[in-house]
């Protein structure tokens, strides 16, 4: 671990749940409340000025079943951070952080379209790489890889 | 059967009554990629911009949970098809990373200089690209040359021209055919001839620097906050690469510069493309002088191929075979985020295993999606033509945004 992780861990020191390593990655683990004092703290005190992106993953036997992770990067020294969130399926709802950075518009748009976790506060959640009365969130576990829903109709 | 656009714009509804909203794309020669604008202008400034992508989408991470490490090889060419080399062996790196497996010398010195070769012929393409949309046709011409040769070239080695698939989990498809390092220095000695016929019809061109000198500038910050890496970042000033800060493959042992612009328009990023070739083609020339003799794949039958002709004399490499086919590469549970430098900016691969033979999930990190998300902030304030050539710089490539 370097320099920079052990002052990361000491300046947000109780605002995570747990760090950990993971092939030399700082990976914090968050409590959805704890998200955006976290990702303050990173961009004005340690310079994680790029927001590099934002996905989920999806338990359905977990609770809470959405685990969103959130990747930063600090260009001064290169190095990267990960968070973790639980997100529970039924309050599918995160803060959005489009105050912090513009990059996190488009990549939570995806992030909604995909598996349905909204973000509170992003103005846009249109689809963007899904269409309007499209069904379903095609990521999550639960929709089959055959379904298929095509806007324009298939020539017989 | 009535038209309904994917997604609907709010500026149908909240346009100046005095504004004219209009549509371009999403096929449209003026949109350098499938990618849909609509734009609210008074009079020829563009006002409000909406960009809209997800015309190629095709679930690439969907398809990649359903199949084996191996069979997404050929998913990833599709990524940036101008690049797939790139896109192979950064998806390969995290693979690889997850099982830490490490690769032979000439397997990492082959893939940095196919990384590197294929840079060129991804730069080419965008600025051949861009200016055609101006109407430069010459240099386009020259410029698809230079890429032609370089994408036969390929084909000779991997059996396509865009689609490579070259890379294996743990090495590469083969080692190079006899005297493609002979026929590779003919066309980088070619390439510098004709780029200095670009260099001597765009830089000093007036239309040119019209069109791109001081149209969509950024700032460093700027280009931060949107998420912009890559030769755009660069553009601003702001020395950022991979390749020098965070060295993968053979970097480390390369002598290169990082070519950076100085205000972040149009032009500065011509420009830094332009100088990231002459970069790339001395990177290839060191690669092939210290090309390492040895073997191309680790020697690891729970990830690699046997020889085909084990497979059919020998029961060990049968099973293994058999067993890489049907089951794949067995992959420890964890989870691995591996980025490297693209021609488009950081291609970053997030994949979380559960110890099968299939990813649980595989995240891209587009470059081009990302760059797609601000693009907006540079079309407003310009003119309706100044989306032709700040689209060509930005050089959005469908198949990546969209996976």
């Amino acid at each position: 671990m370097s320099t920079l992780y052990e002052s990361i861990t000491a300046g947000l020191h109780g605002l995570y749940q747990r760090a950990w390593d993971s092939h030399g990655m700082l990976v914090l683990d968050l409590l959805p409340g704890q998200l955006l004092d976290v990702v303050q703290k990173l961009k004005d005190d340690h310079g994680f000025a790029l927001f590099l992106d934002v996905t989920a993953i999806d338990y359905p036997e977990r609770t809470p079943r959405f685990e969103v992770v959130y990747h930063f990067l600090c260009p001064a020294q290169m190095q990267r951070v990960r968070l973790k969130l639980g997100v529970d399926e039924h309050a599918a709802e995160l803060p959005t952080l489009t105050g912090s950075y513009g990059a996190a518009r488009y990549m939570e748009r995806e992030v909604h379209d995909m598996y349905g976790i909204r973000f509170a506060g992003n103005a846009d959640l249109r689809p963007i790489l899904l269409y309007e009365g499209f069904e379903g969130h095609p990521l999550r576990k639960d929709y089959a890889m055959e379904h298929e829903q095509p806007i324009v109709p298939y020539r017989k | 059967m009535q038209y309904r656009p994917p997604v609907s714009s709010p500026l149908q509804h909240t346009a100046h009554p005095d504004h004219v909203v209009v549509n371009i794309g999403p096929s449209h020669p003026a949109t350098h990629g499938t990618i849909q604008i609509i734009a609210e202008i008074d009079g020829e400034t563009v006002v409000h911009a909406d960009v809209h992508c997800g015309y190629l989408h095709r679930g690439f991470e969907k398809e990649a949970e359903h199949h084996t490490y191996h069979n997404i090889i050929p998913y990833t060419d599709r990524l940036n098809y101008c690049s797939a080399m790139n896109n192979n062996f950064a998806y390969a790196a995290a693979v690889e990373q997850a099982l830490g497996l490490e690769i032979t010398p000439r397997c990492i010195w082959l893939r940095t200089l196919l990384s590197e070769y294929n840079r060129i012929a991804d730069h080419c393409t965008c600025i051949a690209a861009s200016a055609m949309e101006m109407g430069g046709m010459t240099a386009f011409l020259y410029l698809m040359t230079v890429r032609d040769y370089i994408f036969e070239h390929m084909n000779h080695l991997s059996g396509a021209r865009l689609t490579y698939s070259y890379v294996r989990i743990g090495g590469l498809a083969r080692d190079l055919p006899d005297g493609w390092l002979v026929r590779l220095e003919e066309i980088l000695t070619f390439t510098e001839r004709y780029l200095e016929r670009i260099h001597g019809m765009l830089d000093r061109n007036r239309i040119f620097i019209g069109r791109t000198r001081d149209v969509a500038v950024m700032t460093p910050e700027h280009a931060l906050n949107w998420g912009y890496t890559g030769p755009i970042l660069r553009s601003t000033g702001l020395r950022m690469d991979l390749r020098k800060d965070n060295p993968y493959l053979a970097y480390r042992e390369l002598d290169f510069e990082v070519p950076v612009g100085i205000k972040g328009d149009n032009y500065d990023r011509y420009y830094v493309r332009m100088r990231e070739i002459d970069e790339s083609i001395s990177m290839v020339r060191q690669c092939m002088e210290r090309l390492p003799g040895g073997p191309i794949n680790v020697d690891d039958p729970r990830v690699v191929l046997p020889e085909k002709e084990l497979v059919y004399n020998e029961i060990e490499s049968l099973i293994h075979h058999f067993k890489l086919v049907t089951d794949g590469v067995q992959v420890p549970a964890g989870e691995v985020y591996s980025a490297h430098e693209a021609p488009n900016g950081e291609l970053g691969f997030y994949l979380v295993s559960d110890g099968s033979g299939r990813p649980y999930k595989l995240h891209v990190r587009a470059p081009s999606f990302v760059h797609m998300g601000g693009m907006h902030t540079l079309l407003e304030g310009h003119q309706v033509s100044d989306i032709v050539p700040t689209f060509g710089s930005m050089n959005m490539v469908g198949g990546e945004c969209d996976r």
